[in-house]
């Protein structure tokens, strides 16, 4: 590439659509502004502090700003190869396909753009692998595909891992990242979600297998309300924006300035619903101490 | 019917009634024997009724599920139930009033009630928070429900709400985490657990207490992921075509018994369950009972095992 193209390469800004009227009530899907912050040129800006980097270098670096330590949205693949040994994971229910049942406006076209823009079939990637050798199920959400809403499918990878891990009596990680809740699409199919997958982590909790729940940016609505806050242990990536109720929702209802710093991670942490926040840096290593920690790979 | 609240759609009928009712006064006093003029004007009225109420759009039905003389939780209670005793507090941060919970008698067997109450003016309904419950109230549930287990009570858990409140303290008192809770205990609690959705089925706030082995609707009652304004604001940016996004989303009783959702539909009177509160308590309560009858014959163990069957049903996906 000669010089000059280099530098014409436009730095990724971070797109914020006008807000709209205030949806009153039913406020489980959350339509955030759409971050689509995953870097794919050749430099990337840091949403955090501005700074342009050599994509390269945010990559070895796990997508996080070398300057700030700004967390970048990474897709479900990225996080996988992040989190696992090398080649070890091995994914399961590959074939399950979302549907129309309702004949929504638009929704088969949304969903081909996803499965075409993020090369996923759904905004879930369940499966098997090891971490430092220790073998375990995990599932990954990926917050680009239609903003990691949870609907029919999604519901099912998630209770089918579930029981995979209560019939192999394996340790389990998901990592959540779903902004969009519950799928509006698929109506209250995808509310019913919520309470299948809840219901799965039941018997997995009464069977005294470990369910270990990251939350990463964004993680709200119907999977914040189901399957993320069910952890044995509740881990979140810094920075990310976490809750129930989206918050444009919440401040056009009461008409009140947010505090700032509302949803964060640390505002979870302080909360009592998370029991830590770890560097992405750090995040494999701590997985597999608790893992550890839990009789898994040999304790110790 | 005098109730001074008219639906757009209802207003030719409440028109006709009040002419009835006028020309009826006006016979009493006069002394008039005027039956066969009113006769014809009532099977008029009747008619009327019928095509009106009978051919209602999605969102008219909502306007029904959400009229403010929509029969309330302690309405039903007392008409369903005997010696309602209310239980408060979530014993940890403090009583919600907006969900309501106690031990009351169905037919000569203890049970345990829940369910959200709306107000009924605006001064009560302040008091109430419009019957939008914060994670307290979801806790306070769950409280009672894992005492009705302790007690081997089945529970009934009549559910009325527009959504989970969006609010800073419900968001710093873990709202998210207080559902998930529910959802997930409530899926192994061993008695009998019936829901019923009264009026509005409100999303994560109408599930958090929607967990059980029977799931019924009254006919006019919706259940929906996301309100018809939230939907049509997100759709089409507009919320005004909320009538629109209710057709959209497929959520009225017909629809989510063809889903599987729940088991059955409770009829509302002619006109919805505010026209006739204790004909429409009469019809819950034939329904409840009934299933009670059946539930109660099966071991706690095989309800868990059953009420997972039906949650793992839900969904529809096909395959690569």
């Amino acid at each position: 590439m000669p010089l000059k193209e280099l530098f014409n390469t436009k730095p990724k800004y971070v797109t914020i659509k006008p807000p709209t009227p205030a949806p009153p009530g039913g406020v489980e899907t959350v339509e955030r502004p759409e971050k689509k912050e995953i870097p794919d040129g050749l430099w990337t800006k840091c949403g955090g502090c501005g700074q342009t980097i050599y994509t390269k270098d945010l990559a070895k670096n796990l997508f996080v700003c070398p300057r700030c330590d700004h967390h970048f949205r990474i897709g479900a693949r990225e996080r996988i190869n992040q989190l696992l040994d090398e080649g070890s994971f091995s994914e399961l229910f590959a074939d399950l396909r979302s549907v129309d049942p309702l004949g929504f406006p638009d929704y088969p076209a949304k969903l081909k753009r996803a499965q075409q823009e993020s090369g996923l079939s759904e905004a879930i990637l369940v499966g098997t692998g090891k971490l430092e050798g220790i073998p375990l199920g995990l599932g990954v959400m990926d917050a680009n595909f239609m903003m990691g809403s949870m609907g029919s499918v999604v519901g099912e990878k998630v209770t089918r891992l579930i029981e995979y891990c209560l019939e192999t009596r394996l340790p389990l990680v998901i990592v959540a990242a779903g902004g969009g809740g519950a799928r509006m699409q698929e109506g209250v199919l995808s509310l019913m979600q919520m309470a299948k997958t809840s219901a799965a982590l039941g018997r997995l909790g009464l069977a005294g297998i470990l369910y270990i729940s990251v939350l990463t940016d964004p993680t709200m609505g119907g999977v914040f309300a189901s399957f993320a806050t069910l952890g044995d242990i509740i881990i979140c990536e810094p920075g990310a924006l976490l809750g129930f109720t989206g918050p444009r929702v919440i401040q056009q209802t009461i008409r009140q300035t947010l505090p700032p710093g509302f949803q964060s991670s640390k505002f979870q942490l302080e909360h009592g619903l998370a029991d830590m926040i770890v560097h992405r840096r750090e995040l494999r290593s701590t997985i597999a101490r608790l893992l550890r920690f839990h009789h898994y790979g040999g304790g110790a | 019917m005098g109730n001074g609240y008219t639906l757009e759609f209802e207003k030719k009928l409440v028109e006709l009634e009040k002419k009835i009712e006028e020309l009826k006064r006006y016979a009493e006093e006069k002394g008039l024997d005027m039956a066969e003029e009113i006769a014809p004007l009532e099977r008029r009225a009747q008619e009327l009724a019928r095509e009106i109420y009978s051919h209602l759009e999605p969102w008219q039905r909502v306007l029904i599920a959400r009229h403010p003389k929509r029969p309330t939780f302690l309405e039903l209670v007392s008409f369903i139930f005997q010696d309602f005793l209310e239980l408060h507090g979530d014993r940890n941060f403090r009583d919600d009033p907006a969900m309501v919970g106690g031990l009351a008698w169905l037919d000569g067997r203890a049970v345990t009630v829940i369910g959200e109450q709306k107000g009924r003016d605006t001064k009560e309904n302040l008091a109430r928070n419009f019957g939008l419950p914060h994670p307290e109230g979801y806790r306070k549930a769950l409280r009672l429900m894992q005492q009705a287990a302790k007690f081997g009570r089945p529970i009934i858990s009549f559910i009325d709400v527009v959504g989970a409140y969006p609010g800073i303290e419900a968001e710093e008192r873990g709202q998210g985490e207080a559902i998930a809770r529910n959802l997930r205990e409530m899926s192994i609690l061993p008695v009998p657990i019936i829901a019923v959705i009264t009026g509005e089925g409100g999303s994560g706030g109408a599930l958090a207490t929607g967990v059980g082995d029977r799931l019924y609707m009254l006919e006019h009652a919706y259940y929906s992921v996301i309100s018809p304004e939230g939907c049509a604001s997100i759709l089409w940016k507009d919320a005004t075509k909320a009538p629109e996004a209710a057709k959209a989303l497929k959520f009225n009783a017909e629809d989510l018994l063809a889903f599987g959702v729940i088991d059955g539909i409770i009829p509302e009177p002619l006109g919805g369950a505010h026209r006739d509160p204790a004909q429409t308590a009469a019809n819950i309560k034939r329904t409840i009972v009934a299933a009670l009858e059946e539930l109660v014959k099966i071991p706690g163990s095989m309800l868990v095992e059953e009420r997972y069957r039906r949650l793992r049903r839900l969904g529809v996906y096909g395959t690569s």
